[in-house]
């Protein structure tokens, strides 16, 4: 505490305690309209998507309206896309998080690539498609999974980056002092010290940098399009469920409606499962 | 320390990635991407194709301007927009152009009371609701269009499309053709600068306005208006005649025009001629490139397209979709004859 | 391939940048044959120049991304010159365009998110780590971590099937009454009720950085040493005083960085904000009017637009939202660390 002692006049700690209570009551109140929102939205979401779920949604490709289908495709082309974006993503952003908070820190360059960092996380999602597009798609000739999955890593990266330095600026340098002076080198006392000390936060950011990407449909549009078929690899124009929301979601059929909010319905799902599981393996590392 | 040692794993994964970029696609796929009103129909038509004949053909909606952004960029096989190019740009740009299949735009409203097709409207008053000139629903205009019916004392709340659209380009280039007003001061476009009125996003968000808001008023495609139970507008024609929207009407309209005079199809169905003909009806179009880079992917897709024209029409009509005319057909095929070549002059069709 | 192999590493340290360098003191720093080091520290220079190369890879990808941009927007330059920044119009038509109307939009709709969003995510922050019952501290985080899953799309849909007809109908009708007649304040809360504007735009935004702002916020607060928050508790000190001069300015650096995260989700959000926020491009001085933004603009317009100067004119809009961006994150850090009681 800065401020000296805490004076202990009763009216003080009367007006004190008034405070405290107001405050801690508006802290209350806003956790409690954040979950009336998120009940809201997934109220909506279990509503109209649950009713489309059945076998099918996991067993069959997508259909053309008024026939029997799934969203097999879909889900199969987001899994494969997001995880080559995450495999990409993530030691580039962990060793850009980790350069800008262990090496650079306050440097001018560091001031910079943070700087940069940051402006990416709002690049319209449209500009990082149309980026990848330019580079990747018009000089191969063809749209594929694998252009979709760099565009989606573009997007992870900063906000892997983001969280990465904010984790580890929270490690206290003694640890490092510490690990230093026991004759650890740099590099050791960064992975074996100060990343496992962050290891909670960064986890974290990669979960945060999925979610994010898992919902994304305009930097798949001109990178992956998509496919009404099985796509076995991503060399090809591939599926993905955000896309196939997108188009069917706005499309006048029922059927295709339905469908739609089912998978939104797994997005939300599969994010979820995935945040408690890396929760439960982190809450079991520590232990 | 464990990720140190994953090091050079990551680095051959990298080069993994980079090589099979590289590698070509598979050859009995293909791929055509553009306009998103052909979507479901295309969709439908490729699904059972596959099923005759084991060919995938992967049609996706990435708008019109897109469609004419990829095949220009040869990175699909075929693109298709709404908005037909003109002779010169597709001379310039190497592409054959044609219809594949017609829609039409509707207006709906949103009057307590009102049934589907018990109002008509034409084109001049429209466009006059539009520029906010007509503000009430009972407007003279509107009441000596519709004697008998009675009209609210309720102000208009005018409903278009915020984003960028085929149905737009259609409605707009109507309402141009009808009102020298519009032409002058707003004009025809996929989006154009609206001098009144509020943005719905795509043809849903357009129908959800109009069913929200009472006393609005719409216009969205077809299939829309049936499946969302809007209750839409009766219409004035080119000769007159008042109409309601459905697959004769749409067909009408294509029937009447003057493909042969048209050079590269480059026409737009809106009021035409003909007594039976609804006024905003529009076809969809596909675009290839006259010299095909793969002459048999471009054969295969052509075989696509004749098929669908030959078997699809039952499934577009499920889906509130109009086949092309048999007359048109046949011009058609006989541009594909004429004008899509490999790189040795021969016909791919 | 090793990274023994990548040829010899001279200087280990490269000098200037480090500080506080911890490792400099070590005597290692010059010209030393690799075999000659101690086991393990012949790897401080590549694993250093790792992180390096990882960081020039982020710098890359924007100077890539700004390369496109710039060649896509020249012909719009060309046609418009300086006269882009300053119009307002916005017509395919005539290919006469302005960003003026979606520039505005965007601060105005980031700032109505922030406003909202940094003061309550702050707020569940506190409440996880220091009110909430321990039990449900998990179940809680995850579900506000929840909120980021959600696609956008479907953000924009409920916010025009469900929260814009409630707005319309209750909320926006009371603001008209009771805000609308005030002097000055006044004028951004009137016309007719649409139930979808600037406003609502906005509140959708709030809710989608909430999570984002959340996450960080409440991991950087529990991260404060345990000993610090004892110390206080033990002085007597409130739950309010402990976060307020405790835990919120020992994790600042943290926090900003979740602001800014939020921030940058606000500034670049597509989809969901092209449902809701009318596409008006026109400036109201109402926020219950339509406006647009820039990546709404995008979203809505990209994927139709054929002609050259009207792709050209989109692509503009995104160089110029990188512009923006990066004006606003500079602003915002700077007020930021101006207002902070205490450095890290």
């Amino acid at each position: 505490m800065r401020g000296g002692a805490i004076p202990v006049s009763p009216a003080r700690l009367r007006r004190r305690r008034m405070v405290n209570l107001v405050m801690t009551g508006l802290c209350t109140a806003a956790a409690l309209a954040a979950l009336l929102v998120l009940a809201l939205i997934l109220w909506e979401l279990v509503i109209r998507g649950a009713g489309a779920l059945s076998l099918d949604v996991f067993t069959r490709a997508t259909p053309p309206p008024g026939s029997r289908g799934g969203l097999l495709n879909a889900i199969l082309g987001s899994l494969s896309m997001t995880a080559a974006a995450i495999a990409v993503a993530t030691p580039v952003g962990v060793l850009t998080g980790t350069w800008l908070a262990e090496y650079g820190r306050d440097s001018r360059a560091a001031g910079l690539v943070r700087l940069f960092a940051d402006t990416l996380l709002s690049a319209p999602s449209i500009i990082v498609g149309l980026t990848v597009y330019v580079l990747l798609v018009v000089p191969l000739g063809h749209f594929s999974g694998w252009a979709g999955a760099a565009a989606l890593a573009l997007i992870a990266v900063p906000v892997i980056v983001r969280t990465t330095e904010d984790m580890l600026a929270l490690v206290p340098d003694q640890l490092r002092e510490a690990a230093v002076a026991l004759g650890m080198p740099r590099w050791r006392m960064i992975v074996g010290v100060t990343w496992r000390a962050a290891a909670g936060g960064i986890l974290t950011g990669v979960l945060l940098a999925i979610a994010r990407i898992a919902g994304e449909t305009a930097p798949l549009l001109f990178t992956a399009l998509n496919n009404q078929f099985y796509a076995w690899d991503l060399t090809g124009p591939t599926p993905s469920l955000p896309v196939v929301i997108f188009q069917f979601a706005m499309s006048p059929y029922r059927d295709w409606q339905d469908l739609a909010w089912a998978g939104a319905l797994l997005i939300a799902a599969g994010v979820l499962l995935l945040s408690v599981t890396a929760r439960l393996i982190s809450a079991r590392g520590r232990k | 320390m464990s990720v140190l040692r994953r090091l050079p794993a990551v680095a051959g994964g990298l080069l993994l990635l980079g090589l099979s970029i590289g590698t070509a696609q598979a050859a009995d796929e293909i791929t055509g991407a553009g306009a998103t009103f052909p979507y479901p129909v295309y969709a439908k038509w490729a699904e059972a194709y596959k099923a005759e004949t084991g060919v995938s053909l992967n049609y996706q909606s990435i708008g019109s301007g897109g469609g004419i952004k990829q095949i220009k960029a040869h990175t699909v096989d075929f693109g298709a927009s709404d908005m037909p190019l003109e002779a010169a740009d597709l001379k310039a740009a190497g592409l054959v152009q044609w219809p594949m299949v017609m829609g039409g735009v509707v207006p709906v409203v949103n009057i307590p009371g009102i049934a589907a097709g018990a109002l008509e409207i034409d084109g001049p008053t429209l466009a006059a609701i539009y520029m906010g000139k007509i503000t009430r629903w009972n407007d003279p205009a509107l009441v000596a269009l519709n004697p008998g019916v009675e009209l609210p004392d309720q102000a208009i709340a005018v409903v278009h499309r915020s984003d960028g659209s085929g149905t737009t380009f259609l409605f707009t280039t109507y309402l141009s053709s009808v009102s020298a007003d519009w032409k002058k001061d707003i004009g025809a476009s996929t989006a154009v600068e609206w001098p009144t009125g509020l943005g719905g996003k795509g043809n849903e968000g357009v129908a959800s306005f109009t069913g929200q808001t009472p006393g609005s008023i719409g216009y969205v495609e077809y299939a829309y208006a049936l499946q969302n139970k809007l209750a839409w507008l009766k219409m004035k024609n080119h000769d007159g005649a008042v109409v309601a929207p459905e697959s004769k009407t749409f067909q009408s309209a294509a029937a009447n025009a003057d493909w042969a005079h048209a050079e590269g199809y480059h026409l737009v169905l809106t009021d035409q001629p003909g007594r039976d003909s609804w006024p905003i009806t529009g076809a969809s179009f596909i675009l290839m490139h006259s010299q095909a880079d793969q002459p048999a992917r471009a054969a295969a897709a052509l075989k696509f397209f004749a098929w669908s024209y030959a078997h699809g029409g039952e499934a577009a009509e499920k889906l509130d979709y109009v086949p092309m005319p048999q007359a048109v057909v046949q011009m058609v095929e006989k541009t594909w004859a004429d004008s899509i070549k490999g790189k040795d002059g021969k016909p791919v069709y | 391939m090793s990274v023994e192999e990548a040829g010899p590493m001279p200087d280990i340290i490269s000098p200037g940048i480090i500080s506080p360098d911890i490792v400099s003191a070590h005597p290692v720093a010059r010209p030393l044959r690799l075999s000659a080091l101690p086991a393990g520290l012949r790897w401080d220079g590549p694993f250093r120049r790792l992180t390096g190369v990882a960081a020039l890879m982020v710098v890359a990808a924007l100077a890539a991304m700004l390369v496109v941009l710039v060649i896509g927007a020249l012909p719009v330059a060309d046609r418009m010159g300086a006269g882009f920044l300053v119009t307002q119009a916005w017509n395919p038509v005539t290919d006469v365009y302005g960003a003026v109307a979606p520039v505005a939009g965007t601060l105005i709709t980031a700032a109505i998110a922030m406003l909202l969003a940094v003061p309550a995510a702050l707020g569940i922050a506190i409440f996880l780590n220091e009110l909430c019952p321990h039990r449900l501290r998990a179940p809680l985080a995850v579900a506000v971590e929840l909120l980021a899953a959600i696609p956008s799309i479907i953000y924009g849909m409920w916010g025009l099937f469900v929260l814009a007809p409630v707005l319309a109908s209750t909320v926006y009708p009371a603001l008209i009454d009771t805000l609308g007649p005030l002097p000055l304040l006044g004028a951004l809360f009137q016309g007719p009720p649409f139930g979808i504007g600037v406003l609502t735009a906005g509140l959708i935004l709030g809710v989608m950085v909430l999570p984002f702002i959340t996450s960080v916020a409440r991991q950087v607060l529990a991260e404060v040493p345990p000993v610090l928050r004892e110390a206080a508790y033990g002085v007597g000190a409130t739950t309010w005083e402990v976060s307020r001069r405790v835990l919120i300015p020992h994790a600042r650096r943290g926090l900003i960085g979740g602001v800014m995260l939020g921030l940058g989700r606000a500034l670049g959000e597509t989809m969901a904000v092209t449902f809701v926020i009318g596409n008006a491009h026109r400036i109201h001085a109402s926020l219950l009017q339509p406006g647009t933004t820039i990546s709404a603009t995008l979203a809505n317009e990209f994927t139709e637009a054929s002609g050259d100067i009207y792709v050209s004119a989109l692509t503009a809009l995104g160089l110029i939202l990188f512009v923006v961006t990066f004006v606003v994150l500079l602003g915002a850090r700077a007020l930021l660390n101006r207002t902070g009681s205490a450095g890290r």
